[in-house]
C-alpha cells in the first residue's frame, strides 16, 4: 500500500495549504460539503431573516448563566452525535459490504479516517459535551446556588470545547484527518508514518478542547464545594452532585496527563524528538502506557454522572427515598480512586509480565464490586416502591439490564489470559460500546427526558420517546450482539474487507441493528420536534414539580429564573424539596432583595476563536497566523482582565414581578 | 425555611484564609537557594558517583517541593478549611500510582522486550516509507 498523499511542499504564506488540500476526488465527501455549504446558508439566511443575530450573541453566545451555557452544551453533542453516528453508518455499511472480493465503498484512507474520527467524536465531542452540559444546568440548581463559581471561565470552556469540535470537523473538508484509530498510537502516529496533517488534526482539536474540559472541570469542584446552600453539608449533597463532583476531580487529575501526552507527540512530530519512537531511545510503549492512564479514569468521568441521574430518577419514580445513600457516595469514591488502578488492562497483551497482568486484572475485577453494590441499591429503592414507568425510569431500567451484561463481558476481559484471546477483537468493540451505550447514551436520555421540564416548562411526548426508546434498544441489541458472536471466532476490529464469506451474515444483521437505531435517534429528534411543536399542550402545570420531584432543582420554577432562586434556601434533609413539601413549606411572597449577578461578556467566544485560528495555523504550519493568533489570545486575555462592568444587580422590583408571575402561575395551578 | 441571601453568604463558617508573613518568605528564600545551590554544587565538582549525585538531586527537589507549598502557597493543614491538605493527599496518590505504576509497567515491558541489535539490521533499516 502507498502513503495516498506525499507530504506537501511547505510555503512561507500558507504552510503546507494548497489546493490540494481540498478532497474533490473523494465523491462522498464532495457531496456531503455540498449538502452542509446548503444547509448552513439555509441556516444562516434563516437567523438573518427572523434577526436572531443579536438575540443570539446577547442572549445566548455571551451568557454567563449556567442553564444556557448548559443547553449549548447539550447542542454541541448533539450536532456532534449526528456526525458520530453518520461515522458509524458508513463503517457498518462498509463491513456488510465487503466480502468476496468486493472493496465495499470506502478506500482505506477513507475508511480509516471514519473510524478514527467515530471514536473521537463520540468521546470527547458527544458525551463529554453531554455530560458537561448536563452537570452545569443541574449542579447550581441541586445546591441551591445562583451560578457557578466562575460564570466566565464557564462560558470560555463552553467555546474552547466548540472550537476543538469545529477544528475536528474542518478536517472533514480541508485537508484529512488521523488515520490511527482514536488514541493515536506512535509510531503509526508519529510523523515517519503519518507525514499528513491528519494526526495534528487529531492533537490540536484535543487540545484545545481540553482547556476546556479542564477549566470547566476545575469550576464545579469549586462551586460544589463552596456553593452549596446554608445546611447543606456534604453528606446532605444529592447524589448526581456526589458524582459530579467524584467525575469533575478526575477530569482535573487526568486531563493533565492527556494534555501532557499529546504535547511529547507534538514535539515527535513538530520538532524531531524522539520520545515515542523507534528510535534513539525512543518508547512507543510509554505513549500507550501514558495515555490509558488518562483514558481509563475517562470512562468513569463519562459513567459517573450518569450512575447520579439513575440514582435521582429511581428514587423519584419509585415515590422512595434513595437505598443506600451513604453506600452510594463511598462506592463513587472507592471507583473514583480505584478508576486509577486499573490502566495496563487495556494493553495486556504488550507484554508486561504475569505478576504485572495478574495485578491489573485483580483491580479491574475489584472494581465491579463498588459498581455492583450501585446496582443492588437502585433495586432495593426499587423494592416495594410505587414504581413509575415514565420514560426516564424506563431508560433507567433499560440500562441496569443492558449495563449489567457489559459489565459482565468487562470482567470477562479483565482475565489476562482471556484477553489474551480478545484483545482488539469485535468482542472487544461490543463489550466498550455496550457499557457507553447502555450506560451513558442511555443515561443521558433518561436524563433528557426528566429534566427536560425543568429546563423548558413542558415535558417531552410520551409517543414518539417510547418509539424512539423501543428502537434504541433493540437496535443495540441488534447490532452489537453479532459482534460479541464475531469477536469470540477471532474478527479483529478496524477491518476494512474480509475473506470468509460465512461471516457476512452478522455483518449484516449488525447493520439492520444500526439502522434501527438510526430510527431511534429520529424519533428521538422528531419527539423533541413535536415536543417544541405542542409544548402549550404538554405544559407542565405543576409550576415547577412535574414528577414529584426530591431534590432542590424541583423547587424553583421551570425553567428557573436567571437567579435561580429568590432567597437561598436552607437544607435540613437530604432529600431536601421533598422535605420541605413534607413539612408544608410556604414559598415567601415578599421582602424580595437585589440580586447581584455576573454580566455577559463575549471575551470567551473571541479568545476560543483566536484559539481555534491558532490550532489551524499549527495543523498547516502557518508560522506566521500561528504567532499572530498566539499573540492575539494572550492580548485578548490580559485586556479583559481590565473589563471592569463585570456585575450587575437584578433590581429588587424585577424579581418581584418575576416571583408575583410565579405566585399567580401556582395558585392557577392549584 | 429561607434565609436573607445576604446573610447567607457568610453562612459556612469563617474559613481560616492563609496568613502571609514577611518572616515566612525570607525562610523559604533561604532554604530554596540552599537546597538549589547544594545540588549544583554537586553537579558541577562531581564528589560523588553519578548515582548518588542523581538520588541526592532527587531528594533534595522532594524538600524543595515541601518547603515550596509551605512557606510559598501557605499550605497547613487547617488552610481553606482542610480542602487543600485534602486535595493534596488525593494529588500525591495519582502522582504515586502514576509514577510507580508507570515505572513498574515499563520495567516489566522493557525487560520482556526481545533481544534487540544495536545497529539496525537489514530487515529493521528502511522501513520508514
Amino acid at each position: 500500500m502507498t502513503i495516498p498523499h506525499p507530504a506537501p511542499e511547505t510555503g512561507p504564506f500558507l504552510g503546507k495549504l494548497s489546493l490540494d488540500a481540498l478532497p474533490l476526488h473523494e465523491p462522498i465527501l464532495v457531496v456531503t460539503f455540498i449538502g452542509v455549504v446548503l444547509g448552513g446558508i439555509a441556516v444562516l439566511g434563516l437567523i438573518t431573516k427572523f434577526r436572531l443575530w443579536g438575540y443570539l450573541w446577547t442572549e445566548w453566545f455571551t451568557t454567563v448563566d449556567h442553564k444556557r451555557i448548559g443547553i449549548m452544551y447539550m447542542i454541541l453533542g448533539l450536532i456532534m452525535f449526528l456526525r458520530g453516528f453518520a461515522d458509524a453508518i458508513m463503517m457498518r455499511l462498509q463491513q456488510a459490504m465487503a466480502f468476496g472480493g468486493s472493496e465495499g465503498y470506502l478506500t482505506p484512507h477513507h475508511y480509516d479516517q471514519v473510524f478514527t474520527a467515530h471514536g473521537v467524536i463520540m468521546i470527547f465531542f458527544v458525551a463529554m459535551p453531554f455530560i458537561t452540559g448536563l452537570m452545569n444546568y443541574i449542579v447550581p440548581l441541586q445546591i441551591g446556588a445562583r451560578d457557578v463559581s466562575f460564570p466566565f471561565l464557564n462560558n470560555f470552556s463552553f467555546w474552547m470545547t466548540t472550537s476543538g469540535a469545529v477544528l475536528t470537523m474542518i478536517s472533514l473538508f480541508v485537508g484529512e484527518y488521523a488515520q490511527t484509530g482514536w488514541l493515536a498510537y506512535p509510531p503509526l502516529s508519529g510523523i515517519a508514518y503519518s507525514p499528513n496533517v491528519g494526526v495534528d488534526y487529531y492533537i490540536w482539536g484535543l487540545q484545545i478542547a481540553g482547556v476546556g474540559t479542564t477549566l470547566s472541570g476545575i469550576n464545579l469542584i469549586v462551586t460544589i464545594l463552596k456553593l452549596r446552600a446554608p445546611g447543606m453539608g456534604l453528606m446532605k449533597m444529592p447524589v448526581f452532585t456526589w458524582t459530579s463532583l467524584c467525575s469533575n476531580i478526575l477530569i482535573v487529575a487526568s486531563f493533565p496527563i492527556l494534555t501532557a501526552t499529546l504535547v511529547l507527540l507534538s514535539l515527535d512530530r513538530y520538532v524531531g524528538t524522539n520520545f515515542f519512537t523507534n528510535d534513539l531511545g525512543g518508547s512507543p510503549m510509554m505513549y500507550v502506557n501514558l495515555i490509558w492512564i488518562w483514558g481509563h479514569p475517562e470512562v468513569y468521568i463519562l459513567i459517573l454522572p450518569l450512575f447520579g441521574v439513575f440514582s435521582e430518577v429511581t428514587s423519584t419514580f419509585s415515590g422512595k427515598r434513595l437505598f443506600g445513600y451513604t453506600s452510594m457516595v463511598y462506592a463513587t469514591i472507592c471507583i473514583t480512586i480505584l478508576s486509577y488502578l486499573v490502566w495496563l488492562h487495556h494493553f495486556f497483551t504488550m507484554g508486561s509480565g504475569a505478576s504485572v497482568n495478574s495485578f491489573f486484572g485483580i483491580t479491574t475485577m475489584v472494581i465491579s464490586i463498588p459498581t455492583g453494590a450501585k446496582l443492588f441499591n437502585w433495586l432495593f429503592t426499587m423494592y416495594r416502591g410505587r414504581i413509575r414507568y415514565e420514560l426516564p425510569m424506563m431508560w433507567t431500567i433499560a440500562f441496569m439490564l443492558t449495563f449489567v451484561i457489559g459489565g459482565m463481558t468487562g470482567v470477562l476481559l479483565a482475565v489476562p489470559p482471556a484477553d489474551f484471546v480478545l484483545h482488539n477483537s469485535l468482542f472487544l468493540i461490543a463489550h466498550f460500546h455496550n457499557v457507553i451505550i447502555g450506560g451513558v447514551l442511555f443515561g443521558l436520555f433518561a436524563a433528557i427526558n426528566y429534566w427536560w421540564p425543568k429546563a423548558f416548562g413542558y415535558k417531552l411526548d410520551v409517543f414518539w420517546g417510547k418509539i424512539s426508546f423501543w428502537c434504541w434498544v433493540v437496535g443495540f441489541w441488534v447490532a452489537f450482539t453479532p459482534l460479541y458472536i464475531l469477536g469470540l471466532m477471532g474478527v479483529t476490529r478496524r477491518m476494512r474487507v474480509f475473506d470468509d464469506p460465512s461471516l457476512q451474515i452478522w455483518f449484516v444483521i449488525a447493520g439492520i441493528g444500526a439502522l434501527i437505531v438510526a430510527a431511534g435517534i429520529g424519533a428521538m429528534l422528531v419527539q423533541f420536534a413535536v415536543s417544541i411543536w405542542r409544548r402549550k399542550e404538554l405544559r407542565d402545570e405543576t409550576g415547577g414539580d412535574p414528577w414529584g420531584g426530591r431534590t432542590l432543582e424541583w423547587a424553583t420554577s421551570s425553567p428557573p429564573p436567571d437567579y435561580n432562586f429568590a432567597f437561598t434556601p436552607v437544607i435540613h434533609d437530604l432529600d431536601a424539596w421533598y422535605d420541605m413539601k413534607k413539612r408544608g413549606h410556604q414559598r415567601p411572597v415578599s421582602g424580595y432583595r437585589d440580586i447581584h449577578m455576573p454580566s455577559n461578556t463575549g471575551a470567551g467566544m473571541i479568545l476560543s476563536g483566536f484559539c481555534l485560528v491558532m490550532g489551524f495555523a499549527l495543523v498547516w504550519h502557518i508560522w506566521w497566523l500561528v504567532a499572530v493568533s498566539f499573540v492575539a489570545t494572550i492580548a485578548g486575555a490580559i485586556i479583559h482582565t481590565f473589563n471592569y462592568k463585570r456585575d450587575f444587580h437584578i433590581s429588587a422590583a424585577t424579581v418581584t414581578a418575576v416571583e408575583d408571575a410565579r405566585t399567580r402561575q401556582l395558585a392557577a395551578g392549584a | 425555611m429561607s434565609v436573607d441571601p445576604h446573610a447567607a453568604a457568610h453562612g459556612h463558617g469563617e474559613i481560616e484564609m492563609p496568613h502571609a508573613s514577611m518572616r515566612d518568605y525570607v525562610i523559604g528564600f533561604v532554604l530554596s537557594v540552599v537546597l538549589t545551590a547544594i545540588p549544583f554544587w554537586l553537579v558541577m565538582t562531581m564528589p560523588l558517583s553519578a548515582g548518588a549525585t542523581g538520588a541526592i538531586i532527587m531528594g533534595f527537589a522532594v524538600v524543595q517541593i515541601v518547603v515550596h507549598m509551605v512557606y510559598f502557597l501557605h499550605m497547613t493543614p487547617k488552610a481553606e478549611g482542610g480542602w487543600s491538605l485534602t486535595s493534596l493527599i488525593f494529588t500525591v496518590i495519582v502522582v504515586v500510582i502514576m509514577l510507580a505504576g508507570s515505572l513498574w509497567v515499563m520495567h516489566h515491558l522493557n525487560t520482556n522486550m526481545m533481544p534487540m541489535p544495536h545497529e539496525p539490521t537489514s530487515q529493521t533499516a528502511g522501513q520508514v516509507p
